[in-house]
């Protein structure tokens, strides 16, 4: 277990400012409490200083995970963000898109959401912008 | 006319007596009056007055006239000096030759501390050898002039030979002359690692030591395992262009260990290194779209001229002449290529990647598709 480096946390921020972006210095940048990312066997794990030292008591090959993986490095160090990063990107996301009912299922099980099954989307999001996807009940998907 | 007269003369008068005084205003400028008189040191353009400073002590809190009226003396006096000095023409203009400067002037840097004795004079020490007094010049017969006792041209150069008897017990197949110029070589070779060592043992340097590496007859396997890997790595490319056996493997490891920050590091410094990246990761959006949006423009600029050219060179083929659009390809490319100059430059501007990386993709397509 060890901090990023800079290359490392240049290439993290990158990736997630897609979804966020400025919103990011809220999550380095907490009221309450201080967090940090931690890279574990190439994950990526956000983690309060309370957990962290706790965590530094278990040796590096038993432990499995820490706080909350946000993604990891593959192995020519491209970061592929996780689904369990939804928690913290959902609330500071920048453009969001709402489905349908009937199309919700349907992208749940990993199928692309037809224009049919859009329902609102925030104006002036652009091309290749990275969304957030909510149901019509703003359960972040 | 008497009074005009009385004028002129009253003038005439005036005008005298006014240059009269110029005069004297003029010497007085020019000397000055001093109890003592000042050293010049006209060589550093120094003069010192030791003269006592009664009028500053008299002038109270704020001695600036007196100040000032003091340094203009001392400076007319020393340029009196400077102009009584012998002067030439230099590229049209006269110059005063200073003599040479007579005070001395104190170190600009420290006093070299003493360097540690080498080798040799260590041992010269030991046993008190002195050096002999030897003289530069040694008389040559062969040549038959005085020649150097070493360096160039030096008097009994043995590599300069010309004629070698083979000696009595060696092989008459036997190269000589190369026998010799080659324990030149390790003579010299020799002499300058001593001189290394030495300098390495003054600035007291860490040297790489030969300490295990000398072949003994009964060395470990791991000692064998680190000579062969420093004998390896010994080569003017270091080590890369060397082969390995057939079924040596690749040395693993042998590279630098990295080093990371420490797992508890300070956390407060983390969280202000991190915000700063994400300032600078800001401050760099804007421009990226400006590029982005360029090479959108250019692209759609693109596909509409592919569009018409395809059309117009059809029309061509009819008429059976390309003029037109071999023309307004030449037309259009300048501006073109400058835009796309711009854009790259612009992107290239921006150091480390800024947001949306992938762009790059899209570029290159356009270049393609330009040629």
């Amino acid at each position: 277990m060890r901090p990023l480096t800079e290359e490392e946390t240049r290439v993290m921020f990158e990736k997630i400012a897609k979804y966020i972006g400025e919103n990011l210095q809220l999550l380095v940048d907490r009221p309450d409490g201080t967090y940090c990312f931690r890279l574990h066997n190439d994950r990526v794990y956000y983690v309060s200083e309370k957990i962290l030292k706790l965590a530094a008591n278990i040796s590096g090959d038993k432990l499995v995970s820490l706080g909350t993986c946000f993604g990891k490095f593959t192995k020519t160090h491209k970061f592929r963000l996780h689904i369990t990063a939804l928690d913290y990107l959902a609330p500071y996301a920048k453009y969001k898109v709402w489905i349908k009912p009937g199309a919700e299922q349907s992208f749940l099980y990993g199928n692309h959401v037809l224009k049919s099954g859009l329902g609102r989307i925030t104006e002036n999001t652009c091309q290749y912008q990275g969304v957030v996807v909510y149901s019509m009940a703003d359960v972040p998907l | 006319m008497s009074p005009g007269g009385a004028m002129e003369g009253q003038s005439v008068e005036e005008l005298l007596a006014k240059a009269e005084r110029d005069e004297a205003e003029k010497l007085q400028r020019i000397t000055v009056h001093k109890e003592l008189e000042l050293e010049f040191d006209l060589g550093n353009l120094l003069a010192s007055d030791r003269n006592p400073p009664t009028g500053l002590r008299r002038a109270g809190p704020t001695p600036e006239a007196e100040l000032q009226a003091l340094a203009r003396d001392n400076t007319q006096l020393l340029i009196n000096q400077l102009w009584q000095l012998p002067t030439e023409r230099v590229e049209e203009a006269l110059v005063a030759r200073l003599p040479e400067p007579t005070t001395r002037l104190p170190r600009e840097k420290p006093v070299p501390r003493p360097r540690p004795l080498t080798r040799w004079q260590q041992f010269a020490r030991l046993k008190g050898i002195r050096p002999k007094k030897k003289t530069n010049l040694v008389w040559d017969e062969v040549s038959g002039q005085w020649r150097r006792r070493w360096g160039y041209q030096r008097a009994r150069d043995d590599t300069k030979e010309w004629l070698i008897e083979v000696p009595g017990g060696a092989d008459p197949l036997e190269d000589q002359f190369a026998k010799r110029i080659q324990a030149k070589k390790e003579r010299v070779a020799k002499n300058e690692l001593n001189r290394l060592r030495n300098l390495a043992r003054a600035h007291k340097m860490q040297l790489p030591s030969a300490a295990g590496m000398h072949p003994t007859g009964h060395q470990s396997k791991e000692e064998l395992g680190r000579a062969m890997q420093v004998a390896k790595v010994s080569t003017a490319s270091v080590g890369r262009f060397q082969e390995r056996l057939p079924k040596e493997k690749a040395p693993r490891g042998s590279g630098k260990k990295r080093k990371f920050q420490p797992l508890f590091g300070d956390f407060a410094a983390e969280k202000k290194s991190q915000l700063e990246l994400l300032r600078v990761m800001k401050s760099k959006k804007p421009q990226l779209d400006v590029t982005r949006a360029t090479n959108k423009q250019m692209r759609e600029e693109d596909q509409e001229e592919a569009a018409k050219r395809r059309k117009m060179s059809q029309k061509g083929k009819r008429k059976g002449g390309r003029q037109g659009p071999g023309g307004k390809r030449k037309g259009v490319p300048p501006s073109r290529g400058g835009k796309r100059k711009a854009g790259l430059g612009g992107k290239m501007n921006s150091g480390p990647l800024p947001y949306g990386g992938k762009r790059k993709g899209g570029q290159h397509q356009g270049g393609k598709r330009r040629k």
